[in-house]
């Protein structure tokens, strides 16, 4: 992602508002989900119970992960796994580039994974002539329209059935068709073909075990299992937070993950992964690979109010409950993750100054911290990050990047306001003398803007005129009411 | 019960009547109501933007002005404000004596219907109003506080009223403080699914807890000149409309 200003968040929500085809799509994927993780909910009757063990799991990982890490790296090692550590996204993709290398491969298959996105894995991989083959549908789709996911869970939730008949038409040479299962005929027969020619297979991974040196991957589409048995070598990428102390401590999170992610009692398929195969005759890869990456997550680990964000297992259930997202979808926030959590960890992973408008793309409502199976607290995390862009903090939890610049308008009137309200004689005084002035843009007891100089005046008011009429000030204040009259109705 | 009314800026300046109605509402709750005129914002726009500093000394002249009249209990007629108070502790990680002071002020500051339903135990103050009203749950109100069942039973009190709930009735109006001019766009795109849903509702009043959902929720009803009129509880609950024969003993 390249610097994201608030004026570019705003041209793209506005392209994103513009869109009838977008916001249909958004309006249908946001409801269906909603309503869908609401019906499953009530398969379980101790889901406040299971979302108070499964952060406290986090919370007791993330004070030893240290710990944990090198347990689960001894025990994968010892099954057969290699591991492999990445500082940063740069050193995750080298790692990679080295490993397709060392085993010649050419044919590559990759799963839906998150933390390659964020990595930009494809895009190091392409340079060097080795375009791995996306072979999550919806991940292939938005990989042959050369686009990005606009969803964690489901990333080409913003195209259409009709775009994707056009796209296929385009690029496989079938005929156009609105038939799904027309088109995901067509999608099958080419990925398998993909599979049958792989050497090596790439993925991201939900959770890791320390106690096993298991990794766990759940998905629908039976992609994965390919992706990770088929060729021979597999390489699994992995940010360091996914580690879960116990293989008893899936129980809880496989009750969560697919109940708030997609809806469902549970996922299609459940890869749980330990090593290598154990001897030449069983099936699966010769090879596997584990990359553990850091990538900006150790800094969000050392603050006691930012630590939570590494709780987050990407079920994506805050995007679809968010009045923000359902409006303007995943791209409008120009990073790998949108959506709430996306405001949260985008700028800690990429450093505040270059996505300072993030933690202000919210109402505040707290519908995220409401459905968030894990209890991050979001609303929490966004006022801690806007207090740092303001403070100009770039302190342990933002990327080491220069100084923070709120407007100094802003600060201003952040000031003219903290100075003019702590006084009650000031305050009356102030708000008496804009009383005055409002007249001259009052019109039947409202204030809409026809004129069109007040929002030169004030730009906060021309900015709320704009789609609404705004309340003039009462003629009289309740404190003056209450003056006249005490003791009997004010 | 003594009760010291924390109005708030905008109540005060822009929507008087709220106040006046929720002195209305608590004094024939049987409360004594204590207003001290010192008192000006609770300093969310700062807290909420990320002027800390700016919030720090609003929360502080805050609890100063609050502790001084030691009443029983502290009431507003905002949710979010209301909130706002109860966030206060954060604002002193480092600072025990006034991260205390914050803590106990806040254990006892209620958000009006909350007070009247939970603490005082009232839900039919009396009051008739006509018609067909929806309610807006506020953000804060509902997800900070946990204010949910109680604005719902004293509505349904109300002689004359027809309560529906709204389908979206928890889902938020767009407001957001500063965010509703950062982003009007967006903030305006929220709003209209709540419009849509109050006019297929067919209310006459839309009722809510907070001043600046109402705004919200008004400036764009008024916009697109509907008829639904924007009340806040305080006001209906102070409300004595005749009601036509129809309604009697609905």
């Amino acid at each position: 992602m390249d610097h994201l200003t608030p004026e570019t968040f705003k041209q793209n929500a506005r392209d994103a508002l513009n869109d009838p085809q977008l916001r249909s799509a958004l309006r249908n994927l946001t409801k269906t989900f909603g309503d869908r993780r609401q019906a499953v909910l009530a398969s379980v009757d101790n889901w406040e119970d299971l979302r108070e063990r499964a952060r406290s799991i986090k919370d007791e990982t993330l004070a030893h992960l240290d710990k944990y890490l090198e347990a689960f790296a001894d025990n994968a090692e010892r099954a057969g796994a290699r591991i492999h550590w990445a500082h940063d996204a740069a050193e995750a993709c080298r790692i990679v580039i080295r490993l397709l290398q060392e085993c010649s491969a050419t044919n590559i298959v990759k799963s839906k994974s998150m933390a390659t996105e964020e990595i930009h894995l494809n895009a190091a991989l392409e340079e060097i002539g080795l375009a791995p083959v996306e072979t999550d549908l919806g991940e292939w789709i938005i990989q042959l329209a050369h686009e990005t996911p606009s969803h964690i869970v489901v990333p080409a939730i913003h195209k259409s059935k009709k775009q994707i008949a056009e796209l296929f038409g385009e690029k496989l040479g079938i005929e156009p068709s609105d038939d799904v299962a027309v088109l995901t005929g067509a999608a099958r027969r080419v990925l398998r073909q993909r599979f049958a020619e792989s050497h090596a297979g790439i993925s991201g991974v939900n959770f890791g075990v320390a106690e096993t040196g298991t990794i766990l991957i759940l998905e629908n589409e039976g992609n994965i299992r390919l992706t990770t048995s088929l060729p021979r070598v597999h390489i699994a990428l992995m940010g360091i937070e996914k580690i879960v102390p116990r293989f008893a401590d899936l129980d809880v999170f496989l009750k969560l993950l697919p109940r708030s992610g997609t809806g469902q009692q549970l996922t299609a398929y459940q890869s749980l992964i330990t090593g290598v195969k154990r001897s030449p005759g069983d099936e699966g890869p010769d090879e596997v690979h584990i990359i553990l990456m850091d990538n900006g997550r150790s800094r969000m680990l050392a603050h006691p109010v930012t630590r939570q964000s590494l709780a987050c297992i990407r079920c994506g259930a805050c995007l679809n409950a968010c009045p923000v997202y359902q409006q303007i979808g995943g791209h409008a926030y120009g990073s790998v993750y949108p959506g709430p959590i996306g405001a949260v960890i985008t700028p800690q992973l990429m450093g505040l100054s270059r996505a300072e408008q993030l933690p202000y793309a919210s109402s505040l409502c707290g519908a995220c911290r409401e459905v968030c199976p894990v209890k991050i607290d979001i609303p929490e995390l966004l006022l801690h990050l806007r207090a740092e862009v303001v403070e100009g903090t770039a302190s342990a939890t933002a990327a080491p990047d220069g100084p923070m610049k709120r407007k100094p308008s802003e600060r201003l009137a952040f000031r003219f306001y903290a100075f003019v309200w702590s006084n009650p004689r000031r305050y009356e005084r102030g708000l008496k003398i804009a009383r005055l002035l409002q007249r001259f843009g009052v019109r039947k007891g409202r204030i809409d803007n026809a004129r069109g100089f007040i929002s030169r005046l004030v730009p906060p008011l021309g900015a709320w005129t704009a789609g609404r009429d705004a309340r003039p000030l009462a003629p009289r204040s309740f404190r003056e009411q209450w003056r006249d009259n005490p003791g009997g109705r004010p | 019960m003594r009760v010291s009314l924390f109005i708030t800026c905008l109540i005060d300046q822009l929507w008087p009547s709220i106040g006046t109605s929720a002195v209305e509402v608590l004094r024939r709750a049987g409360c004594e109501v204590v207003f001290d005129e010192r008192q000006t914002c609770c300093g969310q726009p700062a807290f909420n933007t990320g002027y800390r500093r700016e919030a720090r000394g609003f929360a502080q002249r805050f609890i100063e002005i609050f502790e001084e009249a030691k009443p029983d209990v502290i009431v507003s007629p905002s949710g979010s404000c209301t909130a706002m108070v109860h966030h206060f502790h954060q604002l002193f990680p480092d600072d025990e004596t006034w991260r205390r002071r914050a803590e106990a002020l806040a254990a006892q500051t209620y958000e009006l219907s909350a007070l009247l339903v939970n603490v005082l135990g009232v839900e039919d103050v009396g009051a008739s109003f006509s018609g067909r009203v929806a309610w807006h749950d506020a953000c804060h109100g509902l997800r900070d506080l946990g204010v949910h069942s109680e604005p719902r039973r004293l509505i349904r009190k109300v002689r004359g009223v027809e309560f529906v709930e709204l389908h979206n009735a928890d889902s938020c109006c767009g407001f957001g403080g500063t965010f509703s001019v950062k982003y009007p766009e967006i903030s305006v795109a929220i709003l209209d699914d709540k419009i849509d849903a109050i006019q297929k509702a067919g209310v006459r009043a839309i009722v809510s807890g907070d001043a600046s959902c109402l705004m919200q929720i008004e400036g764009r009803l008024t916009r697109t000149h509907s008829a639904v009129r924007v009340m806040h509880l305080a006001e209906l609950l102070a409300s004595h409309e005749p009601i036509p024969q129809t309604y009697q003993g609905a």
